[in-house]
């Protein structure tokens, strides 16, 4: 028995104007992911892979078609349940971590928690677990300032789990690394899927693509399984 | 997202550029400092004022004229009656005298109790136990009056023996060593009469009454004494003259309803007669005080929109400034709506914070401002409290800045909540 989509995108479409040209981000895309998943979405910039991801992780409404998450229609929700999607199911990494310069890396991931309405134990408890799970247990009181460039991704990251998320969505997380960082955090990323959480990484590297059990590549709002 | 966590978070992120929200904070200051000042002043005074007709006393006593007359008249000038007798009296005002006959029409009047005339007495000097003789005027004392005392009692108008309050300032003048000794001592009036001829009169005194805005320094003189008075600057006057009455005063029942008060008037009116309480006469006094009131107060309420403009400024600074995070926020899972009251919240403690110093402020300036003007020169009005701030007034006016801080935050917060996270994570 084949198993049940953890998400289900058909004919999805979303078009962006700018100036008086209509980009067609998404054309009729139709795409099913299972639970535990590694996918990597790749494209040339502009392609809509950003947008894709941003779909599926809550943060915008296609124009048309139906985005299904455990069941549950995101085109259709209101910005309550978005939020709440948000804030229970979905980990965002960003390229540029996106970390708060006057909170400690403890701080940075008791956010989430705070949003969940979390009590103040609890949450320093949590926060102190992940960034136990990513090896940043002698950094909490750090500001970002005094992190490098990898210890700010592993922050993110930990942050990205607090609420224990069933699906985290990296865009670029290797983007501002060197190779050498870059590799550990994918390393990292590739663990926390292992341990079942489904992941979806946007990214120009085939280096990372490569580690993808799935690739989907974009071009002008079409999606292609494999490689382009 | 709980209630406390937003509380905090906003206490945070207003302190993040301190100098900003110092100098809004400085604006909401001025306004309610401003506000706390003004209306503390328009308390005060009035306080004050009630506190004067309440010495006044007789909340049910009409002063009642025949219409045409006295303060406040509107209907015009009067056309010559020949039926009509004048009073010239002793102090030399001519006006339309009311007789015995007036007062037994207007005990007929129902709701009023009793009718007594308004007798104006004039005295020459006083003397007391250092013989040195002093000019005084002489207040006839209307029952139920509260005078503020010194020390001692009030005058009585249901004994026959002649009493009288004394001045404080002609305590030292006539030589007594205290307000104390004043007491139970006696000083002696002279009253001239109709033919030219000095007489004394001898006055028990009861107690010191101390200045106010409404006994301006004359001495409170009961019913026995001021009848004495009367009979003795009377003497050698026509009866014509000594049965005449300037006023007449009318009481009723304590507990009317103003209603009621206003019935008894118009009924007066229908038999030609004005009446007045009190309060009436005093009201026009009453009416500027507040009109000048009003017209600060409003200053102070202009102030405070121009720094709710300081509001809407500093917030939309600080949502531009936050734009990443607020998209940052909102992909971590934070609604529109708590994004809105997060920055409402703001908004508010702006304003709570500059009503807090503003009042706390204004009250210590007000405590300093009441003790000066009261040891200097309104040292002669006791009980004036220039500048009164009753709480409930206080938590109004922080209410109100509050409230005007909370709707200058809505643009802001609104703007806030509508941006788009992708937007807004893509910011530089």
């Amino acid at each position: 028995m084949p198993q049940p989509a953890l998400i289900e995108l058909k004919s999805v479409s979303k078009d962006y104007t700018i100036g008086d040209e209509t980009l067609h981000a998404l054309a009729n895309v139709s795409l099913s992911i299972k639970p535990g998943e590694f996918i990597a979405i790749t494209g040339p910039s502009g392609s809509g892979k950003s947008t894709l991801a941003n779909i599926i992780g809550g943060l915008d409404k296609p124009d048309s078609g139906s985005v299904e998450v455990e069941g549950a229609d995101l085109a259709k929700a209101g910005d309550r349940q978005l939020s709440v999607y948000r804030n229970k199911h979905i980990g965002f990494v960003f390229q540029a971590f996106n970390l708060q310069p006057t909170y400690t890396a403890l701080e940075n991931v008791m956010l989430p928690l705070v949003l969940a309405g979390a009590g103040g134990k609890e949450r320093k408890a949590r926060a102190q677990e992940c960034l136990n799970d990513v090896g940043l247990a002698d950094r909490m009181s750090h500001r970002p300032t005094q992190l490098s460039g990898g210890q700010r991704q592993r922050v993110s990251i930990a942050r990205a789990l607090a609420n224990k998320p069933s699906i985290i969505i990296a865009d670029e997380p290797t983007g501002n690394l060197d190779s050498a960082k870059g590799r550990e955090i994918m390393t990292l990323l590739a663990g926390l899927n292992k341990q079942g959480i489904t992941l979806i990484i946007i990214t120009h590297d085939m280096e990372v693509a490569k580690q993808a059990s799935r690739v989907l590549s974009i071009h002008d709002g079409a999606v292609k399984e494999g490689r382009s | 997202m709980r209630l406390i966590d937003i509380f905090t978070t906003a206490s945070g992120n207003m302190f993040r550029s301190k100098l900003r929200t110092t100098l809004t904070i400085v604006a909401i200051f001025i306004g309610s400092f401003t506000l706390t000042l003004t209306s503390g002043l328009g308390t005060g005074i009035s306080s004050y004022i009630d506190k004067q007709v309440g010495n006044l006393g007789g909340k049910d006593v009409l002063i009642v004229q025949p219409i045409g007359q006295g303060p406040g008249s509107d209907s015009g000038p009067k056309a010559y009656d020949p039926a009509k007798k004048t009073s010239a009296t002793a102090f030399g005002t001519t006006t339309t005298a009311l007789t015995d006959s007036d007062i037994t029409k207007i005990k007929s009047v129902s709701g009023i109790r009793s009718v007594e005339p308004n007798f104006v007495v004039v005295t020459d000097y006083i003397v007391g136990p250092n013989g040195k003789k002093y000019q005084v005027s002489a207040n006839p004392y209307v029952s139920g009056t509260k005078v503020e005392l010194a020390t001692g009692d009030q005058v009585s108008n249901d004994v026959s023996e002649r009493q009288a309050l004394l001045p404080v300032d002609y305590v030292p003048a006539l030589g007594f060593a205290n307000n104390e000794a004043v007491v139970g001592k006696s000083v002696t009036l002279g009253v001239t009469d109709g033919n030219g001829k000095q007489h004394q009169i001898t006055a028990a005194l009861k107690g010191v009454q101390q200045k106010g805005l409404t006994n301006s320094g004359g001495m409170n003189t009961n019913e026995a004494l001021t009848q004495e008075i009367y009979r003795t600057q009377s003497l050698g006057l026509p009866k014509a003259v000594t049965n005449n009455y300037q006023a007449l005063l009318a009481k009723f029942d304590a507990n009317a309803s103003p209603g009621q008060i206003t019935h008894l008037k118009d009924e007066l009116k229908k038999k030609g007669y004005a009446a007045k309480t009190i309060e009436d006469q005093i009201g026009t006094f009453k009416a500027v005080i507040s009109g000048i009131i009003a017209v600060l107060n409003a200053f102070a309420v202009i102030a405070l929109l121009a720094a709710s403009f300081g509001i809407i400024n500093t917030l939309l600074m600080s949502v531009q400034e936050r734009t990443k995070e607020i998209g940052l926020m909102k992909a971590m899972g934070m609604g529109g709506g708590r994004i809105f009251l997060l920055f409402s919240t703001e908004a508010v403690l702006l304003g709570f914070w500059g009503s807090l110093i503003g009042v706390g402020v204004a009250e210590v300036v007000g405590r300093v401002a009441n003790h000066i003007v009261t040891t200097t020169f309104l040292k002669d009005l006791p009980g004036l409290q220039l500048l009164t701030f009753p709480p409930i007034s206080i938590l109004a006016i922080m209410g109100l800045v509050m409230g005007i801080a909370l709707l200058a935050g809505t643009l802001p917060a609104t703007r806030a909540a509508r941006q788009s996270p992708i937007d807004s994570l893509r910011y530089e």
